[in-house]
This record gives C-alpha cells, structure tokens and sequence, in this order.
C-alpha cells in the first residue's frame, strides 16, 4: 500500500531527474562495484586454488621423516642449543613397509591406502646418439593411478610387475620424440638403456603417458626437458638398496575420517609413540592440504576485507553524496511537502516517503554497482587465468549494505522534511 | 449529522507572531466566526488584512496563539500533531489559488492522494476517484499529469482532490486568483453545483467583492478584525 506507492513515487522522480539520480548514485555505484569487484577476485582466486588442491587432494596427509625440532635449555643461566645429532638418515631412520603395515592394521577403515613413490635417481636414456633426460621413480599403483597420467598407448602396470620387480617402464611422450621420433604407438614393447650414476639400466617399454608441461616450473627446451620414468615400486628399491623404505609417505584418508586434520595428529603421535620413541634425531611430522588450505583461504580473506574496508570509504562518500542531493531535492519540493501535508500526510509518512525515495536511490546504485563490480571482477579474474565466480554472500551484502546507507543517509533530509511547518512549506516559492 | 449544526465555532482567536522575543506581530485581534453546516460563506479582505492568516487557522495548518477553535465536534487546540493531521485528511478540502497538485503524478493520482493518506484501499481509492473526475468533468484527461493541463482543468482536479474524502469544509483560497474571467467563472460555477446539490460547506477567502457578493454570507475581514456582516446573493451574476 503506502510503502509500493511511496517505490512507485521514488521510480517516478528518479525517472524524471534521471542525470542527477546518476550523479547521485555514481558514489555508491563506485562503492559498491570496487567492493564486489575486489571479492569477484578474491573468491575466484580461492576457489580455482582450492580446486587445484583438491586434485592433489586436500584429504591426503603426508608424513614425513623431519628432524627433531632444536630444544633450548636453561643451564645456571646459559643457553644451550641441543640441534640434531646426525645431519643424513640412518637406516633406523626411514619410515618401512612393516610400520606401514602396522600402521594401516591400527586405523583400517581411517586409512584407505599409501601413496609410494621411491626416486631412483636422474640420468639419460641413450641410443647410439639420440638421448632424453630422465629421472627414474618407482611408484605403487595407487601413486601411479593418484598422478592422473594420460595414456597414449600400451598399458599400465600389472600386479605380477609389482610383486616382481620387472624391470618395465612406463615413458613420456616426450621421451618418444626423442628417442623413437614422436612414436608413440610402437613405443611399447622396445627396451631402452638409461645410464644412471654411470651404470646402465635396462628396461623394457610397457607404456606411454602425456607428459604435462604446464606442471614443469622450470623452462627448458622440449628436447632437454627431464621427464619421468615410472618403475614398479619394487624395481626402484632393488634399484637402490633393497630395503622397501621411505622418507615420505602419503596416506590416502578413508571414509571413517571426519576430520583430516585431527587424524593428522593421531597418525602422527601413533607412529612417534611406536617407531620413534628412541630415535634422537628424527621424528615423523605429518601435514596435509586441508590444514594448508584453510591457512591460505583464511589470509586471502584478510585480505579482501582489508580491501573492502577502503573499497567501504568510497561507500560513506556516496552516501554522504546522496544524502546532500537528498537535501536539496527537500529545499525544492519544500512546496509539494507543504501540499502533502495539508492534505493530511503525517510527519511519518512525509519522513517514509523520503527515506524510501533514498533507499531506491541507493538500491539501484547497488544493483549497477554489482552488475559493474561482477563484470569487471569477472574480467580481472580471467585476465589473471582464474576462472571466475561471483561471490554471493558478498552481493547479497552488497545490495542489502547499500539499502542500509539510503535509510541511514535518507534520514537526515527525511526528517528535516517531516519537521517542516505546514504553514512555511505551502508559502515557500 | 443533521443539516444546519455548526461546523466552525470559532471564539476570540488571537494570533502573534514572534520576530525576536520584544517584537510582537499580532495579526488576528479576536475573530469569532461559526460557520452551519450547509453554508456558503465568503471572507473578503484586502490583502494584509489578515485573510491568509485565518485560513491558514481555519484550515488547521497553524494553532491560534489564543482562543478557541471546535471544528466539527473537534477541539483542534488540544489536538496533538498527528491529530492535526488527521483533521486536516477527513474534515478539510483545500483549493488554493496555485492549485498546488503534485507534480509528475496523474491528475487521478493526485485525487487518490488523500484517500491513500487516509489508508483506503487502492481499487476503493480509484473508484472514487474516478467518480470525482467525472463530477468536475475531467475524465478525459484525469490521466495526465498537471503540466499537461490548463489552469481550469489543474483547479477542477484540484477541487476534486479537495472533496475525495468527503470533508465536512471546503476552504477554497483565492481559488479564481490566477484565472482568466471564464475559467474563474467555470470553478465558481463547480462550487455553486457542490453547494446546492451535495449541501457542501464552502469557506471562500478572496480579495474581490464581486466574488463574495456569490456566496450565502459575506463576512469583510480587515486589520485582523471582522468589521461587517452580510447576506450575498448565493447565486452566480446572471
């Protein structure tokens, strides 16, 4: 009733003044746009991170061998530094199959599997004068499924490669346009001799991936690039040493786990407690994705706040702007308000009238500004490679923050409307 | 409400005005006025004679500084503002002489407004509305806004505005002051037709003797005091 036809009033106006209703709103529209822009940003960077993360996956915790964090003791006032008394791992160091095991049979349904990868050192591939870069790693097939590779021919390992430590290998596509001039189909099934620590290795081709170059930090020319060879987990030990031993472990969290970060701890302590009470030097130190991420997002928040917060400046700008023209329209219809109240408005609905025809302002440059703030947010976003995604709590904020800046900033003016004198206001010319 | 009860009784009103504390301005000595039901009733006075001051009285607008005022069964000096407000919505239908219709809104619009202030509902508002178009001969244009409109068509809008929630006062300033003769003669002519076939109460404060010389009563208004009484024709010059 009142309320519609006070909108459809303040529409009217709007309409009729339509320049200075846009100068007025210009504040607020900038307000509101850099706010939704700078979150615009903000959210897509986030989301697209969080995306990134999740593929290497925000559930996995890795354990790792570390050193004992350096303990300060006070002695008759001295400070003493007790750092680590070995500086390489030992053979009581390494994390082992068996603890693994151990550890897999304490939590069964909170762990679902390890990811194994063992390095077995970088070297070249060479025949007669073609040659690639390599580096040798062995992996279980849950790391080799978990690298998310793109086969282009031949085929995976099998169990009986695993269990036995068959000397195949699964290549790049990378290594075939050095080696066997980009072909990758009859790849598999050729052997190839790598030199590593001036020793040659044989093995034979069951495999090849895409290699993705966007992973590789570092730019070198496609035919220098060092790619991966996959061994099956066993071949890479026998490689080595023999002893199925790791500095680094990825544990794969089951569905039992509600919170990764707490079973971080207890899979950490657990294997402490266990295999690492006498150890003096090391300790397993667990982290995962999720406690890192929940880091990253909380600082990335801080930051868009911080920026919304000046972003926000702009805003009490435009509302002091709407409440100036909010003045100056009352001096101009001071007659229409005398006419308004011989005809029987009171001084609440005089008062409703103005704070609704602020608020409509006020609404309006809200909505542009977030349709701006969107689009430019959206293109920034792009620009910086994200994709974009419009930050939604932030927009509904946005619009129901400028509503509150018409009621706040329409007061003012509305109330020095209601006050007026009747008698005055119908005399004023 | 039975036809010839008063509807302004009005007792020595005294009206100042406060330029700084020492200087006093009295513009009303006095006046007591009671106005029947039904009356047709013309106050002429030259211009500072005090004529805007007591319709602005009569009207509601403003409180005597002394005095008493009981319009229709209401004693308006011990109403409260917003009781003002609604005196001025059901009792009081003002014509001035700028017609002062809003602007940007529809002359049918501007016939809604005191039945909106009033919290009738829309679709009753706009059947009375209607109505009150037809009754001024308006319909045609009762959906343009006032600059679309002549002088006589903004002051028949006007005074259907004045009669939208059938108040027991039409208090009608100057309301032929800014027409031509055959327009004025027109809205003077819608006035007679009020009085005669709805028993409107009409208070008409004009400057000119020949307009008075129309209404039932015609009461002279000079330096803040009535100083005579008459009978008018209450009939428009034939």
């Amino acid at each position: 009733m009142l309320l519609l036809e006070n909108i459809i009033l303040a529409l009217n106006g709007i309409r009729a003044n339509k320049m200075r209703s846009l100068l007025t709103m210009l504040g607020i529209i900038i307000g509101i746009a850099s706010v939704i822009a700078i979150m615009t940003v903000g959210t897509s960077m986030t989301a697209s991170m969080t995306d990134t993360m999740n593929s290497y996956g925000a559930n996995d915790i890795t354990m790792g061998v570390s050193q004992k964090s350096t303990e300060t003791e006070m002695m008759g006032g001295m400070r003493f530094e007790w750092g680590p008394r070995k500086s390489n791992l030992g053979d009581n160091d390494y994390i082992y199959m068996d603890m693994l095991s151990v550890l897999k049979e304490e939590y069964p349904d909170k762990i679902d599997h390890f990811l194994l990868e063992c390095s077995a050192g970088q070297g070249q591939a060479k025949d007669g004068s073609l040659y690639a870069n390599v580096e040798l790693k062995g992996v279980n097939d849950e790391k080799f499924e978990d690298d998310k590779l793109e086969m282009l021919s031949g085929r995976s390992f099998k169990e009986s490669d695993q269990k036995d430590g068959r000397k195949v290998a699964i290549v790049s596509d990378y290594f075939c346009n050095n080696m066997f001039n980009g072909d990758t189909a009859s790849a598999p099934g050729k052997e190839i001799s790598i030199l590593v620590n001036g020793k040659y290795h044989y093995y034979t081709i069951i495999g090849v991936y895409e290699y993705d170059a966007s992973a590789n930090w570092v730019s070198t020319s496609e035919e220098e690039t060092t790619t991966t060879v996959y061994l099956p987990l066993k071949t890479a030990f026998d490689f080595n040493h023999d002893d199925q031993r790791f500095e680094q472990v990825t544990v794969v969290t089951g569905s039992g786990v509600t919170s990764v970060d707490d079973f971080m701890m207890e899979i950490g302590s657990f294997m402490n407690r266990r295999f690492y009470r006498n150890n003096d030097s090391y300790e397993i130190s667990c982290s995962s994705m999720s406690s890192f991420m929940a880091e990253m997002t909380e600082s990335m928040n801080t930051m868009s706040m911080a920026i919304s917060f000046i972003a926000g400046i702009s805003l009490l700008v435009g509302g002091i702007g709407v409440m100036n023209i909010m003045l100056v329209s009352i001096q101009e219809r001071t007659k229409e308000i005398g006419t308004r109240k011989a005809l029987g408005a009171t001084n609440t609905s005089i008062r409703i009238q103005f704070i609704v025809e602020a608020m409509v302002l006020c609404f309006m440059g809200g909505i542009i500004g977030v349709v701006i703030g969107t689009v430019l947010g959206s293109i920034l976003s792009k620009q910086m490679g994200y994709d974009a995604s419009a930050p939604l709590g932030a927009i509904v904020f946005a619009v129901a923050f400028s509503m509150v800046i018409g009621v706040f900033f329409g007061f003012y003016p509305a109330n020095k409307a209601a006050k007026m004198n009747p008698v005055d206001a119908l005399r004023y010319e | 409400m039975a036809k010839g009860d008063i509807i302004i009784e009005a007792h020595d009103i005294v009206k100042r005005y406060y330029i700084g504390k020492p200087n006093e301005l009295e513009i009303l000595h006095g006046i007591s006025l009671s106005v029947r039901e039904g009356e047709f009733v013309a106050i002429v006075g030259a211009s500072g004679s005090g004529k805007s001051t007591l319709m602005n009285i009569i009207g509601v607008l403003d409180k005597p500084t002394e005095g008493s005022y009981i319009l229709d069964n209401i004693n308006v000096m011990e109403s409260r503002d917003d009781e003002l407000s609604e005196i001025r919505n059901k009792k009081i239908g003002f014509i001035f002489q700028t017609y002062n219709l809003i602007a940007r809104t529809s002359a049918l619009k501007n016939v809604e407004l005191p039945m909106m202030y009033a919290r009738m509902p829309g679709w009753k508002r706009k059947k009375r509305a209607r109505e009150l178009m037809q009754l001024v001969e308006m319909e045609d244009r009762m959906n343009h806004a006032p600059d679309e409109l002549s002088g006589g068509q903004k002051q028949r809008v006007a005074i259907a505005r004045a009669m939208a929630n059938d108040p027991a006062l039409l208090l009608a300033d100057e309301p032929t002051g800014a027409l031509d003769s055959k327009t004025g003669r027109m809205v003077m002519d819608i006035f007679h037709k009020l009085h005669k076939e709805q028993g409107k109460t009409i208070v008409l404060i004009t400057h000119s003797p020949e307009l008075a010389e129309e209404c039932e009563r015609i009461l002279t208004l000079s330096d803040g005091m009535f100083i005579g009484e008459r009978k008018g024709r209450n009939h428009a010059p034939s």
